[in-house]
């Protein structure tokens, strides 16, 4: 079943001048945004982001742009909070623990 | 090589070099572990020692596949190869699966460069191909990885379990192999780990509840005669917000989270406040604060999905905190004064 998150939110950018059309979005992103046509890459599917960020990463050409971050309410409170300690925090990922580091 | 007398996978290369090959099935501690883990116990500390390992009996020519050294995922990837030979190079991501540690970057282009020189990947593998794991894509860029090692990196399919598909086809992984789901199954999987960490404060939600019951005029008497339902009422708001609306999320009305909360908490606080047998005002007061605290538990479960943006749970929070807030407080002031009519 496939589901989709809120519309139009997300800061994902693609610039399709100086796109090579390598393909490499494509083969990362795990919800298909991507497609390509006639060597150009485009946003096929641009509200299925989740902003991870493997497409700007692996983009030799950087025509890619993505303010990535984790899509969890726990990380970005904590975030906001301060809390370093947590392993949860806005730019950084950990799914699915809010436990702090065991010492 | 050595041979897979060991249990367990901590030795990786010893010094004279020697490759510790790994079996495909799983022991029962590789079982019990993996339950454990699920169950929040020994999560931080259930690792594997990075390093290169063997899957069968790999020749130069075998493909060269990448882990993180947290040991389910590593479990998961050796599982996959059931008859088939690889060679397995395990980053140090600190005990944190693949994708989560992608996303700090510590499952990334540098570990992976370093990793592969530390084991001379170079001299035991006739070809520069190596298969990392598609979710480990955020934090390693194939470019800079093909021009510091020589590696060119070939992203594999996002579920283990289609490892020996991909490998047939010679690297090849269809689109359906490229796109992360998120099944029942995976939806509840984090589920006893959430449990398990929201329990204290359940517990502690639980108990200011049941004390604030023996506010009133009757005082301890409202409180014997009402805790099995305040228990009843906290445990339903648990189960509902940690289990139901996982499990019913595709079919909850609305895309944001808050909102597929509040209409399991809906459903929930309707039937809590049509059975609750001590008056109407706290009846009342019951099904708003479970509407408040399931689309409050459903926004949480944003960091549980694989198709959540931050951009959209920021914007989600941005408007339903604030609803949820006043929900909380109407709702507490309701049962608060509920306790002297």
């Amino acid at each position: 079943m496939k589901m989709q998150y809120l519309k139009n939110v997300v800061t994902l950018r693609l610039d399709p001048l100086h796109c090579g059309g390598c393909g490499r979005c494509v083969e990362v992103c795990p919800h298909g945004v991507f497609k390509i046509e006639e060597k150009k890459a485009f946003l096929a599917a641009r509200d299925a982001c989740m902003e991870c960020g493997a497409c700007a990463r692996n983009c030799p050409v950087d025509a890619i742009f993505v303010k990535n971050g984790m899509g969890c309410a726990v990380g970005i409170l904590n975030a906001k909070l301060g809390r370093t300690s947590s392993c949860c925090g806005e730019s950084q990922a950990c799914c699915c623990s809010t436990q702090p580091e065991e010492k | 090589m050595s041979d897979a007398s060991g249990k367990s996978y901590t030795r990786g290369q010893d010094e004279a070099g020697h490759i510790q090959t790994v079996s495909t099935r799983w022991s029962w501690r590789d079982t019990l572990g993996a339950c454990a883990v699920r169950w929040c116990v020994r999560r931080r500390t259930y690792t594997v020692v990075p390093g290169l390992y063997a899957v069968g009996t790999p020749t130069p020519e075998s493909p060269l596949l990448v882990s993180a050294n947290y040991k389910l995922s590593f479990d998961h990837l050796r599982r996959a190869l059931e008859g088939l030979s690889a060679w397995i190079v395990v980053l140090n991501t600190d005990g944190i699966n693949v994708w989560c540690a992608a996303g700090k970057g510590t499952f990334g282009t540098e570990e992976l460069v370093t990793r592969l020189e530390a084991v001379s990947a170079a001299k035991h593998m006739s070809h520069r191909t190596v298969v990392v794991p598609q979710l480990g894509a955020p934090g390693v860029a194939a470019h800079e990885v093909r021009r510091r090692s020589g590696f060119q990196v070939v992203y594999g399919p996002v579920y283990a379990k289609d490892l020996p598909a991909f490998l047939r086809a010679g690297l090849q992984a269809t689109p359906q192999m490229r796109r992360v789901g998120f099944s029942l199954r995976e939806r509840l999987a984090v589920t006893p780990v959430e449990g398990v960490q929201r329990l204290l404060p359940a517990l502690i939600i639980l108990t200011l509840f049941v004390a604030s019951a023996g506010l009133g005029r009757h005082g301890y008497r409202d409180l014997l005669e009402q805790w099995p339902w305040i228990t009843l009422a906290v445990g339903s708001n648990f189960v509902t917000g940690l289990v139901l609306v996982p499990a019913l999320l595709p079919g909850l009305p609305g895309r944001a989270f808050a909102m597929k909360g509040a209409a399991a908490g809906v459903l929930l606080g309707l039937a809590l406040a049509w059975f609750w047998p001590f008056g109407h005002a706290a009846a009342l007061s019951v099904g708003v604060l479970s509407v408040g605290a399931c689309s409050f538990l459903g926004l949480m479960f944003t960091g549980c999905t694989p198709y959540t943006s931050a951009s959209g749970v920021r914007s989600e929070l941005r408007w339903a905190l604030p609803l949820q807030g006043a929900l909380m407080l109407v709702g507490l002031a309701g049962w608060l004064v509920s306790r002297f009519i």
